[in-house]
């Protein structure tokens, strides 16, 4: 089922497979970081530039109140990428842990595992996120709980297949052997192993976690303005569609390259580790 | 036989769990639910009567039973807002959602096929290419984005279409492309990969060898040994599509239970919040279910018992 997102032969993969995914990448984590430190104005409302298109007086035009649109996706980046960092880090070291601890310790352990995996999984996650989200409120911290709390399965599941697969290697039983604890083997023994898959499991989610993000901002239940996300700006700019398309298309495009980017880096990050996608 | 008894057992553990996470859902909700969801300003008497009728002034345990027993018998609470039974409202609501996710289901399929088995068939050609950069670019655009672009074209420049709302065939179209795109995307790399799969088959080469024409080998040998896991699939992504149905149907104002969930979401409604999220997921577990049973049903390594 490994199918590469683009397919090789053409001398130009390597440009549009690679190194502008990677530039893009790198822009964006750029902006997301010293982003605070421009001397941008996200939040400045300047009454003369109203739906002003992209032009010399505003680079990508301004919006509906006339913010500047190039300083609110610059706002915006950092924003998904504080969610996307955030929401990976705490999903993945929570779904390995718990899933390489149920592989590991199995029999009784392992069955409440597979048992909370498939409830989890029987709530499809954007509906289980925007019902969470709701309920927990708006505000950039609830987001990153609600994802985090849909995120952790998918990373539990593969941990605990891969571990599955590991437990009997002669490395743990000599482990064991040697008297290591729980601790030791799951941390030292399985975990770094096992990291490859993980890593490639991650990266796919970042693009996941980034559109998650901006979904739940265009339903209204992300950040809350004035701040700005990718998700709001493309809510808010199509009550303009007609009068003023660039509100939509602006951050729609910076949505679109960071997650093309990601799924392309993502894909070569596959190739090159090798990692099978194992049925679970 | 077996088989079938132990998947159903293993659905209703997990209609079971999915059940216990619906009826947790409301004790997130930060300080007292009753409050939120009624406001500062409400009368202390109806505080108590709310409370009351949720049954939040009792012990965890019991709320958890009678929730149950309310479910099994159909009983959903009532709306805060509407004040009717949650059960009619979604009984209202349900049928735009599932035309919309037909409508979806059938524009998936409609493109996926025949990019999957162009693809697969002229591999490594420029067709193959192409139909690949197209998927890759369904699952690159998320849907809240791809539904105000297909407006922008079709209904505000061109005018084909409305911009939004549910009235006859034409705005159907618009919401059902949204929707199905995403699912286009990921089934026609299926269909490509499967089907590439089978084609390196031994049978193939046998069919090819007696003479048949590359048509015949593709439909009658490779397609169908190819539609099986598709069609796994095709279950699996149906909660993604009907998750994806939310936020559709909030773009173009579809009145169906996305749009429901939130609206209630918005007004602080939790009961049907979490009505919606569990009628969702049941049928996803149903659909689930179902394909599993067809599955098995269908591929005769399966039914007979073999170790497929």
């Amino acid at each position: 089922m490994n199918t590469p997102l683009l397919t090789r032969g053409a001398k130009s993969t390597r440009l549009f497979g690679l190194w502008l995914p990677l530039l893009v990448i790198i822009l964006w984590t750029i902006f997301a970081i010293v982003g605070p430190f421009l001397p941008i104005a996200p939040d400045h409302i300047n009454l003369t530039h109203i739906l002003m298109p992209p032009g010399a007086q505003a680079i990508l035009g301004a919006d509906d109140l006339g913010r500047s649109l190039a300083a609110r996706v610059l706002a915006g980046s950092q924003t998904s990428f504080i969610v996307a960092c955030w929401v990976v880090m705490i999903s993945s070291v929570m779904g390995t842990v718990i899933g390489t601890l149920g592989a590991y310790l199995g029999g009784k352990w392992d069955l409440v595992l597979i048992r909370i995996i498939d409830i989890f999984l029987a709530v499809p996650g954007i509906l289980l996120a925007i019902a969470l989200a709701g309920i927990l409120g708006p505000g950039i911290e609830n987001v990153v709980i609600a994802l985090s709390i849909v995120g952790w399965v998918g990373y539990a599941r593969l941990a605990r297949s891969q571990v599955l697969s590991l437990k009997h290697r002669e490395h743990v039983q000599a482990a064991i052997a040697l008297g290591a604890g729980t601790r030791r083997i799951v941390f030292r023994h399985l975990i770094p192993l096992i990291m490859a898959p993980l890593i490639v499991e991650a990266s796919f989610g970042v693009a996941g976690i980034v559109i998650a993000e901006a979904g739940l901002s265009f339903l209204g239940l992300g950040v809350q303005p004035p701040e700005a996300s990718w998700g709001s700006m493309i809510r808010d700019g199509a009550q303009y569609l007609l009068v003023a398309p660039h509100m939509v298309i602006v951050p729609g495009v910076a949505l679109m390259l960071v997650v093309l980017s990601i799924n392309l880096l993502g894909d070569r990050l596959r190739d090159k580790l090798d990692v099978r996608r194992q049925p679970s | 036989m077996q088989r079938v008894i132990s998947r159903l057992g293993s659905t209703a553990i997990v209609v079971f769990g999915v059940l216990c996470l619906v009826f947790f859902l409301i004790h997130l909700v930060p300080g007292d639910p009753v409050e939120v969801m009624l406001g500062e300003s409400a009368r202390p008497a109806d505080r108590m009567a709310l409370r009351e009728s949720l049954g939040l002034d009792k012990p965890l345990p019991v709320q958890f039973g009678s929730y149950l027993s309310h479910v099994v018998h159909l009983d959903l609470g009532t709306s805060l807002r509407s004040k009717r039974p949650i059960i009619d409202i979604l009984a209202e609501r349900l049928p735009a959602t599932l035309e919309l996710a037909i409508a979806a289901l059938v524009v998936a399929i409609g493109v996926a096929f025949p990019l999957g088995i162009i693809a697969a068939v002229r591999k490594d050609t420029a067709w193959d290419h192409s139909a690949m950069a197209v998927s890759l670019l369904g699952v690159s655009i998320p849907n809240f984005l791809m539904g105000p672009l297909l407006i922008l074209f079709f209904s505000l420049w061109l005018g084909w279409f409305p911009v939004n709302g549910r009235e006859g065939f034409g705005s159907l179209v618009l919401p059902a492309i949204t929707l199905g795109t995403a699912m286009a995307a990921i089934l026609s790399r299926m269909v490509r990969a499967t089907l590439l799969e089978v084609l390196g088959e031994d049978y193939i080469r046998t069919a090819r060898a007696k003479g048949l024409g590359p048509r015949a080998v593709i439909w009658r040998h490779a397609l169908r040994n190819a539609l099986l896991p598709v069609i796994t699939l095709l279950g699996l992504q149906l909660g993604a599509l009907l998750a994806g149905a939310v936020i559709t149907e909030a773009v173009f104002s579809w009145p169906g239970i996305g749009q429901l969930i939130i609206e209630a979401i918005q007004s602080r409604d939790y009961p049907v919040v979490q009505a919606c999220v569990l009628l969702i997921s049941l049928s996803y577990v149903l659909v689930n279910t179902l394909t599993d049973l067809a599955y098995s049903w269908l591929d005769p390594r399966v039914r007979l018992g073999g170790s497929a």
